[in-house]
């Protein structure tokens, strides 16, 4: 059984077909890339996939359980549980500093802890800046922050929707490589991009346009 | 709930106020005036009775004991009535009495009296001059003045006849002279009279006689002072107590409307800031969409968000609701020292009251802006700026 699996699925804003008719099998421990055009709805399956949309037709089978058809309610605690999210602007909240921004995923999910939290933090290489606000923190940094804070709840796939489009270089490896860390604990990620340099180095990747998957290859360099 | 996320809880809603304090202010501020008018208004309101008792006792006496039947009013059944009043809400009374004398061949109505007890039995007086001080000393009520035609400093030649039959052209009388030290003027019957000592007109008239009235000035409610009327009636020989209406009764009525007039304006008061804080906390919702949608992406309930929110909320009346009720009293006190010349009562239970009000005030203003918190659409942190 796939951890994630999308039957057909469409969603559909009034004439426009953002998602038209997808399938798409996602194994445990995957590392994958979406890619596509601006519009192609990229951001659109990453909202169905994290529980915070649900598509007008098809299943969506997470773990095995259909949650096309959930609550909002059940979809919100589906979410705590199984998924941490990673995006393009950061936010972070920002009259709270970096380690109890980590802490309110914690807070959300179970119970805040702070050396759990710092741990976090030490991992993306950030504990000494964890009493800082965001306003304190470079953009690089505010996006490590978010890696922490997806990753403190032990979640079974990792959503993250253009995690190094507002990062230089520098920060774009940073993140990569954490990426790659997470990869080899086992975490399943799933990283939308436009940028090609970040959907090499995932282990396959899919192609979006105008809602449908248009090819879907396995990375034949890939050095886990 | 669990301490470990207790802490969390309060961390979070105590830096979103103290870190977004610019916003957060003028909620504040509305819930700091709400409550200063409250607890303050409130505050005056359970003290005016007692400020207006102690008012209205400035004009004039409010009960007055007068013979009954054939026994006459003495000092002695004067004091055994006086003895059924509370000594704390004895303000004073004055003894009265009354005989005719004459002045430049006028008959004089002359009251012999304790002087300085008409200061608390009669504090309106208007005196132009000074009350006698020391007997051979007289003040005059005004009309008596115009008729004799006497000024401050002028002296009198008083003359008694015990029986004006006896009054014959052979008696010879030469009187007894005294010293005006004030001229009375009151607009009322007060300006008839003249005033000496009890002692002058013993002195005047060769006895010491029995009072005509005394006035008594008490300070407690019009349903308490019948109540000793009555007790003295039954009780004491000789003496018939009776009210003096017209003050009790005025007091009563201004006191209903005053009061009145406090509910409508604390009332007005509290809509006001209930908008107030219901429009600040509309914009704080508006303005952390983002912060909102990322909680709920974060896995919040609603039910949590709400708890947010609203505890952000409380915090807030509840802070804006010590300092305003602390400054109520303040200003309730500043009221009270300049209409009413004396210290206003501390009540700790309007205090508590007033902190609890705006509790719920801001309580009930926080609702509908935080049920449209719950109604952000988590997805929409996915989207672009
Ligand atoms: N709530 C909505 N109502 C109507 N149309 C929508 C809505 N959300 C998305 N769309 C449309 O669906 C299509 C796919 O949008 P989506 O956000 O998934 O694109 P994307 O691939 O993430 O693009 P980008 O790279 O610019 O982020 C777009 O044409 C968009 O206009
Ligand atoms: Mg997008």
């Amino acid at each position: 059984m796939s951890l994630l699996e999308i039957r057909n699925v469409s969603k559909i804003y009034g004439e426009l077909k953002a998602l038209d008719n997808i399938n798409l099998k996602v194994e445990d421990g995957e590392w994958l890339a979406i890619m596509g055009p601006s519009g192609s709805g990229k951001s659109t399956m990453m909202n169905i996939i994290g529980c915070m949309d649900k598509p007008s037709m098809g299943e969506v089978l997470l773990d095995g359980k259909d949650i096309s058809k959930e609550s909002e309610k059940n979809l919100t605690s589906i979410r705590r549980d199984k998924i941490g999210l990673i995006f393009q602007q950061f936010h972070l909240v920002s009259y709270m500093s970096a380690v109890e921004n980590v802490m309110l995923s914690q807070y959300y999910h179970s119970m805040p802890d702070e050396k759990e939290a710092l741990e976090a933090l030490e991992r993306v290489g950030l504990k000494e800046r964890a009493k800082h606000l965001p306003s304190q923190l470079s953009g690089g940094e505010q996006q490590r922050v978010c890696v922490a804070r997806a990753l403190i709840n032990h979640p079974e796939i990792i959503l993250a929707d253009e995690p190094t489009g507002n990062l230089d270089e520098a920060n774009e490896n940073i993140v990569i490589d954490i990426f790659r860390q997470l990869h080899k604990e086992g975490t399943t990620l799933i990283v939308v991009t436009h940028d090609p340099e970040v959907g090499e180095v995932a282990e396959r990747m899919i192609r979006l346009e105008h809602g449908r998957i248009i090819s879907d290859v396995k990375n034949e360099n890939f050095r886990g | 709930m669990n301490n470990k996320r207790t802490k969390m809880f309060l961390k979070m809603i105590t830096s979103s106020l103290i870190r977004r304090r610019s916003r957060m202010i003028i909620a504040l501020l509305a819930i700091v005036v709400g409550a200063t008018i409250l607890s303050g208004l409130v505050t005056i309101y359970y003290d005016v009775p007692r400020q207006m008792g102690a008012q209205f006792r400035n004009y004039g006496a409010n009960m007055i004991f007068t013979a009954s039947g054939e026994e006459p009013l003495t000092q002695e059944n004067v004091e055994k009535g006086i003895s059924y009043i509370p000594k704390n809400e004895l303000v004073g009374y004055t003894p009265y009495r009354y005989e005719t004398v004459r002045i430049n061949e006028q008959p004089v109505l002359v009251a012999g009296t304790d002087i300085k007890g008409t200061e608390a039995t009669s504090p309106y007086w208007y005196i132009n001059g000074n009350r006698p001080t020391a007997n051979g000393q007289v003040l005059v009520g005004k009309n008596v003045a115009n008729l004799l035609g006497v000024k401050v400093g002028s002296t009198v030649e008083i003359h008694y006849y015990d029986n004006e039959a006896e009054k014959s052209d052979d008696d010879i009388d030469l009187g007894t002279t005294m010293f005006v030290t004030g001229i009375l003027e009151t607009g009322s019957s007060e300006e008839d009279y003249l005033y000496m000592s009890l002692a002058d007109l013993a002195e005047i008239t060769e006895k010491v006689g029995s009072y005509n009235v005394v006035e008594i000035s008490v300070s407690t409610s019009g349903a308490n002072l019948e109540k000793y009327i009555e007790r003295i009636d039954s009780n004491v020989e000789g003496v018939k107590a009776r009210l003096i209406k017209r003050v009790t009764s005025s007091e009563g009525a201004v006191l209903t409307k005053l009061q009145s007039l406090v509910f409508i304006v604390t009332a007005v008061i509290l809509v006001l800031t209930m908008i107030c804080v219901a429009t600040t906390m509309t914009a704080v919702i508006a303005e952390r969409r983002k912060e909102i949608g990322l909680r709920k992406a974060l896995g919040a309930s609603n039910s949590s968000i709400v708890g947010e929110f609203m505890g952000e909320g409380l915090l807030l009346g509840g802070i804006g609701g010590i300092l305003g009720s602390v400054l109520g009293f303040v200003f309730a006190e500043i009221v009270s020292v300049n209409v009413f010349s004396s210290s206003i009562t501390f009540r700790p239970l309007i205090l508590v009251i007033s902190v609890v009000v705006s509790v719920i005030v801001t309580g009930a203003a926080c609702l509908i802006p935080i049920k449209s918190a719950t109604e952000i659409d988590p997805a929409l942190i996915l989207k672009g700026e």
